[in-house]
């Protein structure tokens, strides 16, 4: 289950950058389609958060819509899935400009 | 510690790889670096120079400098902004390996694939068919066993096993520590046949020229659907087993179709590893490939 190693690289990032304060809130954002599932991040958040400063900080995740663009028709649009047709034109060619993407934003800590 | 990735000292590590560092600084807020000049503890040649005497790398924070990050100062409480990639240190590391298969002109081609697939059988066939054109070597990722290394050895081919216990890909960590096996300037072709599993090895960039997702005719033919991500992500597919076509009920042209909508300018090639079928058409692309 690889969401087990993105969540700690989520958490190992925000260690490095909490100054060794307690984290109180990490806020990420994952792509529709960067193929992470939500939930078994949140799952394995709290597994690899244990024993360390963002042990029992919220998770704040946000979700980031995927665009596209159709390399024949050129129209820009929402994708819900990489395997969606063109909206305007039903096209296969769409070229995935973001949604793919998964981040940590920022993080609040004691001070 | 190793600056490239930041591991302790290995006992057998080259520094080889050291010294390439054309990547640039992925991080998108300010940091102040110690100015450190790089060294090693060990002596090493180096085959090639390097213009500085300062290597700029992209650091892995474990290091003890400060950072400036922007400070809203709330309360008692500090947001921190990060705005960080979660991949960004594999990335990182990938783009360093591809940097140095680049320098070497080296093709390396990672394998993917659900388990049983074919991607050792397919190894072996073509490492024996092109022993004598081109100097391959292979990294093997299993969970557990080193049978399919025992396999690739078999043919004379250098291997190198990584087991990844419990993890379900290979990352670009470990197959820069495992590329230190070899004498990369003596290679033409690198394969890496990652672990089984067509979901958890299409996030993590290894550094490869390509992905070479297999999938054999026993699968069914919607499987581009269900794992589309390592099909968006594969520079081709070889749909193997076609030996076993005239027993089965799949549909070549359907898989095709399903695979196109996930990546449409994917390129499809038809082989059995077992009897040798349409193994010419992918030795063609290895060529050209290599000719890039
Ligand atoms: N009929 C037929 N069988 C094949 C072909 N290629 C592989 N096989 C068989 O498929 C089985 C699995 O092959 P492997 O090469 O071990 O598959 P793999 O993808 O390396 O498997 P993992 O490393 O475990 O993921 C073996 O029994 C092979 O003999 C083929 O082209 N035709
Ligand atoms: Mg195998
Ligand atoms: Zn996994
Ligand atoms: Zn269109
Ligand atoms: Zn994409
Ligand atoms: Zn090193
Ligand atoms: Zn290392
Ligand atoms: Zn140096
Ligand atoms: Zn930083």
């Amino acid at each position: 289950m690889h969401e087990m190693s993105l969540t700690q690289g989520i958490v190992d990032i925000c260690l490095q950058h909490s100054g060794g304060q307690r984290i109180t809130t990490v806020v990420i954002e994952i792509g529709t389609l960067s193929g992470v599932v939500p939930e078994a991040v949140e799952f394995c958040f709290s597994a690899c958060s244990s024993d360390t400063l963002a042990e029992s900080a919220r998770l704040e995740i946000r979700r980031l819509e995927a665009q596209g663009r159709c390399l024949d028709c050129s129209t820009l649009q929402p994708v819900e899935r990489l395997y969606d047709p063109c909206r305007h034109c039903g096209s296969y060619a769409l070229e995935i400009l973001s949604g793919e993407e998964m981040r940590v934003v920022e993080i609040e800590v004691d001070d | 510690m190793c600056t490239t990735c930041g591991c302790g000292p290995h006992s057998d590590h080259h520094h080889d790889h050291e010294h390439i560092h054309d990547h640039e600084h992925i991080h998108e807020h300010e940091h102040t670096h110690g100015d450190q000049s790089h060294s090693h503890p060990h002596p090493h040649s180096h085959d090639h120079d390097h213009g500085d005497q300062h290597h700029h790398h992209d650091h892995l924070h474990d290091d003890a400098q400060p950072h400036q990050h922007s400070h809203d100062e709330a309360h008692r409480s500090k947001k921190i902004t990060i705005e960080e990639d979660i991949l960004a240190k594999n990335n990182r590391l990938a783009s360093f390996n591809r940097a140095l298969f680049k320098e070497k002109g080296i093709l390396v081609l990672n394998l993917v694939s659900s388990p049983g697939s074919g991607k050792t059988t397919l190894l072996e066939r073509t490492l024996r068919d092109l022993s004598g054109k081109y100097r391959c070597a292979v990294i093997e990722g299993d969970q557990q066993t080193d049978n399919d290394a025992r396999r690739i050895a078999a043919t004379g081919v250098p291997v190198k096993q990584i087991n990844t216990g419990a993890g379900c890909h290979l990352d670009a960590h470990m197959v820069m520590h495992a590329t230190e096996a070899f004498d990369l300037d003596q290679l033409d072709i690198l394969f890496i046949e990652n672990v089984g599993n067509l979901v958890c090895p299409a996030a993590f960039d290894l550094g490869e020229a390509h992905k070479v997702v297999v999938l054999s005719v026993t699968e069914g033919e919607d499987k581009p659907l269900k794992y589309p991500q390592m099909f968006h992500n594969s520079g081709l597919m070889l749909l193997n087993k076609v030996d076993l076509l005239p027993h089965l009920t799949f549909d070549v042209p359907q898989c095709k179709e399903y695979a196109g909508r996930v990546s449409h300018d994917l390129a499809i090639l038809e082989v059995s590893a077992t009897s040798g079928q349409g193994l010419d058409g992918w030795y063609g692309w290895l060529e050209r490939e290599l000719g890039r």
